[in-house]
């Protein structure tokens, strides 16, 4: 503890991690005041905002201290004392890359996409969503938690509502129903950990103090994790809370679209990490057959409805939800391996997908359709554009090289230690991933071009530019991963010793030849973590 | 039989005390005299500024006689009237309420053809019944101030009565009110027999000092004033009269009556129960609770069925009586005299802050509609100028309205960062420290149902160009006015200071949680 203290003593001369949500926050403001006679610059002041706070998380990643489990970066300042609220945030090793994934995400589809009328407002909320992001993945208050995870709500709804595609009203208001629902429950349920939880010196929303402390009782604990779950599950979303995914994907602008994949998403994985292993690891333990069932549900039918979508953004849409699936099953299967997997996992699936829905927009952007009947033989008019997808889809799909690799294989190895059965039926999802993108890759792409087709243009340099920093991203990580694995597993093994002093479920640990004692299909061992 | 000879002793009176009901009633019979005196030296804004001042003085005075003694209790009257934090801070309340009213009814007056200075003095007499109830500390203190409240407002919709709808509006309150004025003062009158007091404090004394069997008298009497000021606030089942009489009524008068008037409700409301029956709570902690499901629900449920702007907001300010039942419903587990020497505690601190915050966002909403109403008014008199579909584009008509309206909307719906999510914060936190999970939760999902009317709003207002078909009735849409240009002033200012108040305390809530905190009942012994 006193190392962590120094160690973020020195760097927290600059407080980085509000630096990071205030900076885009302020950046909101002042496109807003922007005087109505030059909405040209909204988009080149917002993007400059946006992109400070993209090399600021760099820098972030940068000063992070590896190995150092713990939180780094710390603030605290008190906020309300009357109710134990304080501005607590702090950045480990599974929120970092999050942070750096947000704020690097926003000023590239800021600067990248064209939102085609009103850019003031659309500049100003996609600020306030990033800001809002960074500061649900920073927060150490249960209530500053709360207050970030909906404040992200409100610029996205509008986002969807105003610069969507046809059913873009119905669409706004089913995600914003179905989020404000979900954390209806997480709200009560914060209050109770709260009051219920809180040492005898007074009530405390630190999320600290509630996890390490461990008052609840156990029915409590585990009435109010069910109620975390649900809304972490609708935001991740898992089979069948997912139906607000596809409407709200499909008819949002292209930018929303990706920061909701990239970004959003994790909200939910991360959240169930945070709020759900860390605070109530009893209660973790208790419902992790039912969370590993929901999560391989959502793996399998996530791949079987996209194989079965006509629309190309709802098939990258669903196939989130089978991706999110992965993520589930690795978090709930306790062991390192899956869990740091389930972080890498987030940040590639981040990549791959946002770039996805990116790729799908340029695409509608030249044909205004997104009906895979109606396209084909694109590949002959557009190859870089084809090319570009074709990488894209396979880091997507998992090929080995390519980042997608990397979190779905840690995910399964470490998985299968645990939970055999699941892990064998989830694998099955990786050959579905296969079938379904490759299947709609070769309608879109291969094939006889109508006339339409034939006249497709090719990707242009603004846009190879939009496209490079994921591409880079794809391969570098798919290649070398080292770094991302570096920064996640300490804390990823002191969240599961945390879980495992406070749940009685023995983490079976390759590192550690004592502990495991049921780790007979030990084949695995091997194969990482060296 | 000797004492009943006894001479009447007069009580004596702590003059200062009621300078904020001496204050109110004092400017409603100078501006009614010098109205009648002379009718023409009296320009609306004279009536308007006087009613400002009014209010503003009432609140200041309360402000510092908070300073001097809010947190040690000063009753009078022999005990009849306390002056305690709680009093007090709903008098700021009030006094404030009543300076945005008259503001955003200063340009509304000629269109409803009302004459300014019977509006502003039925206006502060109101306002004086609803100081006089906050700090009420008698049964029969209580019913006068229910009834100066009442019937001045009664008489205020009446006002604008050149319109159908007001008249109607009126005379349903009337009737209703009239009723449950008489369920109360019958309920005053079985407490009175079962108890043999009127005192509040004295009742509650009564109560935890003798060991008594159920006493049904009692508990009817119990059940009757909570018919009688359920009726006031508009909890359901009595809620039947609120979406008519404010969807009839002058949309500025309307906020007085979904704000302050509601409040003082509330305030009798929490001081009867927590003050004189507490000790009965196991009996009237499932009624309460049982109101707060119904309102939340009905409000919510008919809220997303509306068309109507105005009566959408109508039945929103019944959901969020709901959530200050919620709050009042927080009986700690363990009631007994310990609980009661705290004043209600949580569940009178946080139903406060709620009606607070709630009051600005109601005014604050309401000046926007009488705003709007001001622009959209078609040429028939009664039509209704708030359909869902006329809110349509006014975000390109008038992009800061329609933005602060948006902000008022998005804290009712309890939207972080704004005072309405702060709000129900505390009542939530209140209803689980009294163990009410499951009240806690169901409110929670009503304001997400609620959320629905009010995004259907938003969407209404931010919807693009060429998606609304009557662009072009509306008289502004072709002139284009900028921005503020055209609205009223004084309105604007309104509707400015409740949208700084709902900002500023959801982003830094400490202050008035503080306030809220201190403003506990009071026991006069």
């Amino acid at each position: 503890m006193g190392s962590l203290l120094a160690a973020s003593g020195s760097a927290s001369d600059f407080p980085l991690l509000n630096a990071l949500i205030f900076v885009p926050a302020v950046g909101a403001l002042l496109v807003a005041l922007l005087p109505r006679s030059r909405p040209d610059l909204a988009r080149p002041l917002g993007t400059l905002f946006a992109a400070i706070g993209g090399a600021l998380a760099l820098a972030l990643a940068w000063q992070f201290d590896a190995a150092d489990a713990g939180f780094q970066f710390v603030s605290q300042q008190s906020w309300i004392p009357a109710l134990g609220i304080s501005w607590h945030v702090g950045v480990d090793g599974i929120s970092l890359w999050l942070v750096v994934l947000t704020s690097v995400v926003v000023p590239i589809v800021l600067a990248g996409v064209d939102p085609h009328h009103d850019p003031k407002p659309y500049t100003a909320w996609m600020l306030l969503l990033q800001a809002g992001s960074v500061g649900a993945f920073v927060a150490l208050d249960l209530f500053l938690f709360f207050v970030m995870f909906e404040v992200v709500l409100v610029p996205m709804y509008l986002l969807i509502a105003g610069w969507g595609y046809e059913g873009r009203r119905y669409a706004a208001t089913k995600f914003f129903i179905y989020t404000m629902a979900g954390s209806a429950l997480l709200l009560v349920a914060i209050v109770a950990t709260a009051v219920l939880g809180s040492p005898d010196s007074g009530i405390t929303f630190d999320l600290q103090t509630l996890a390490e402390g461990q008052l609840l009782g156990e029915n409590t604990a585990r009435l109010c994790f069910a109620a975390f779950a649900i809304a972490f599950l609708v935001k991740v979303p898992v089979v069948p809370l997912h139906t607000w995914l596809p409407d709200a994907h499909t008819e949002a602008p292209t930018a929303g679209s990706v920061v909701l994949a990239a970004v959003l998403l994790k909200l939910g994985t991360y959240g169930l990490l945070r709020f759900g292993l860390y605070l109530f690891p009893e209660a973790s333990d208790w419902a992790a057959p039912v969370l590993v069932t929901v999560g391989v549900v959502g793996v399998i039918w996530g791949a079987i409805t996209a194989a079965m979508q006509r629309d190309l953004k709802r098939l990258v849409a669903y196939s989130s939800v089978a991706h999110m699936g992965f993520i589930v099953l690795g978090i709930f299967a306790f062991t390192a391996q899956a869990v740091g997997g389930g972080v890498i996992q987030m940040v590639n699936h981040g990549i791959s997908t946002g770039a996805l829905f990116l790729l799908v927009g340029m695409l509608y952007e030249r044909r205004h359709t997104r009906q895979i009947d109606e396209l084909a033989g694109i590949q002959s008019a557009a190859p870089v554009y084809a090319g570009v997808f074709t990488l894209i889809m396979l880091s997507s799909v998992g090929v080995p090289g390519l980042n997608g690799f990397v979190g779905e294989f840690l995910i399964l190895i470490g998985s299968f230690e645990t939970r055999p059965v699941w892990t064998i039926i989830a694998a099955t999802g990786v050959i579905l991933a296969a079938l379904y993108l490759l299947w709609a890759y070769q309608r879109v792409f291969h094939g006889p071009p109508a006339a339409a087709d034939r006249q497709t243009a090719d990707l242009r340099r603004g846009e190879l530019l939009t496209l490079a920093p994921f591409v880079i991203a794809a391969v570098a990580l798919g290649v070398y991963p080292k770094p991302l694995l570096n920064a996640v597993e300490p804390a990823a093994d002191k969240l599961l010793e945390h879980f495992e002093e406070y749940s009685g479920f023995e983490v079976p640990e390759p590192g550690d030849p004592v502990v495991v004692n049921h780790g007979d299909d030990a084949g695995e061992h091997d194969e990482d973590g060296h | 039989m000797a004492q009943i000879q006894d001479v009447f002793v007069s009580p004596t009176v702590d003059w200062w005390v009621l300078v904020p009901q001496i204050i109110l009633v004092g400017a409603a019979l100078g501006l009614l005299l010098v109205a009648s005196l002379a009718p023409r030296a009296l320009p609306s804004w004279v009536a308007t500024i006087t009613t400002i001042a009014t209010g503003a003085a009432a609140a200041i005075v309360a402000a510092v006689q908070w300073g001097m003694w809010g947190s040690t209790p000063r009753p009078t009257l022999n005990g009849a009237f306390v002056s305690d934090g709680f009093s007090l801070l709903l008098t700021v309340l009030i006094g404030a309420g009543v300076a945005m009213t008259a503001l955003v009814a200063h340009s509304a007056l000629d269109r409803y053809d009302m004459a300014p200075p019977e509006f502003a003095a039925l206006l502060l007499a109101s306002a004086a019944g609803a100081v006089v109830m906050a700090g009420a500390n008698d049964l029969i203190v209580l019913f006068l101030g229910l009834e100066s409240l009442s019937i001045a407002l009664y008489v205020l919709i009446a006002l604008a009565g050149r319109r159908a709808s007001a008249r109607e509006s009126a005379m349903k309150y009337f009737v209703l009110g009239a009723f449950s004025s008489a369920f109360f003062l019958y309920g005053v009158a079985l407490v009175y027999g079962s108890t043999g007091g009127t005192n509040l404090s004295g009742i509650g004394a009564f109560l935890f000092g003798t060991v008594r069997e159920t006493d049904y008298l009692l508990l009817a009497g119990i059940a009757l004033l909570l018919v009688g000021l359920g009726f006031k606030v508009a909890a359901v089942p009595f809620h039947f009269w609120a979406p008519d009489v404010y969807e009839g009524a002058p949309s500025p008068v309307t906020g007085y009556l979904a704000s302050i008037a509601k409040a003082a409700g509330f305030a009798a409301l929490a001081r009867v129960l927590y003050v004189a029956v507490f000790q009965q709570s196991t009996a009237w902690k499932p009624i309460v609770v049982a109101l707060a499901f119904a309102t939340l629900a009905v409000g919510a449920v008919m809220a997303i069925c509306q068309n109507d702007v105005k009566r959408m907001l109508a039945y929103s300010s019944i959901s969020h009586a709901g959530f200050v039942l919620v709050g009042l419903s927080a009986v700690p587990a363990a009631s007994g005299l310990v609980q009661w020497t705290e004043g209600g505690g949580d569940a009178v601190s946080s139903s406060v802050f709620y009606l607070i915050v709630y009051s600005f966002m109601a005014l604050g909403s309401f000046a926007v509609l009488s705003v709007i109403g001001a622009e959209l008014r078609s040429p028939e008199p009664d039509a209704s100028a708030h359909a869902l579909s006329r809110y349509g584009g006014l975000a390109r008509r008038r992009p800061v309205l329609a933005l602060a309206f948006t902000v008022l909307l998005l804290a009712q719906a309890g939207v972080p960062l704004t005072a309405g999510f702060v709000a129900k914060f505390e009542v939530i936190r209140a209803a689980i420290g009294a163990s009410g999970y499951v009240l806690a939760a169901v409110a929670m999902v009503t304001a997400v149902v609620s959320a629905f009317a009010y995004l259907r709003v938003v969407l209404a207002m931010y919807a693009p160009e060429g998606s609304t078909d009557d662009d072009d009735d509306i008289p502004s849409a072709r002139a284009g006015r900028p921005r503020w240009g055209g609205l009223p002033l004084t309105s604007v200012f309104a509707i400015s200071l409740a949208v700084a108040v709902t900002v500023v305390v959801g982003v830094l809530p400490q202050t008035l949680l503080e306030w809220s905190r201190d403003a506990v009942l009071s026991i006069i012994l």
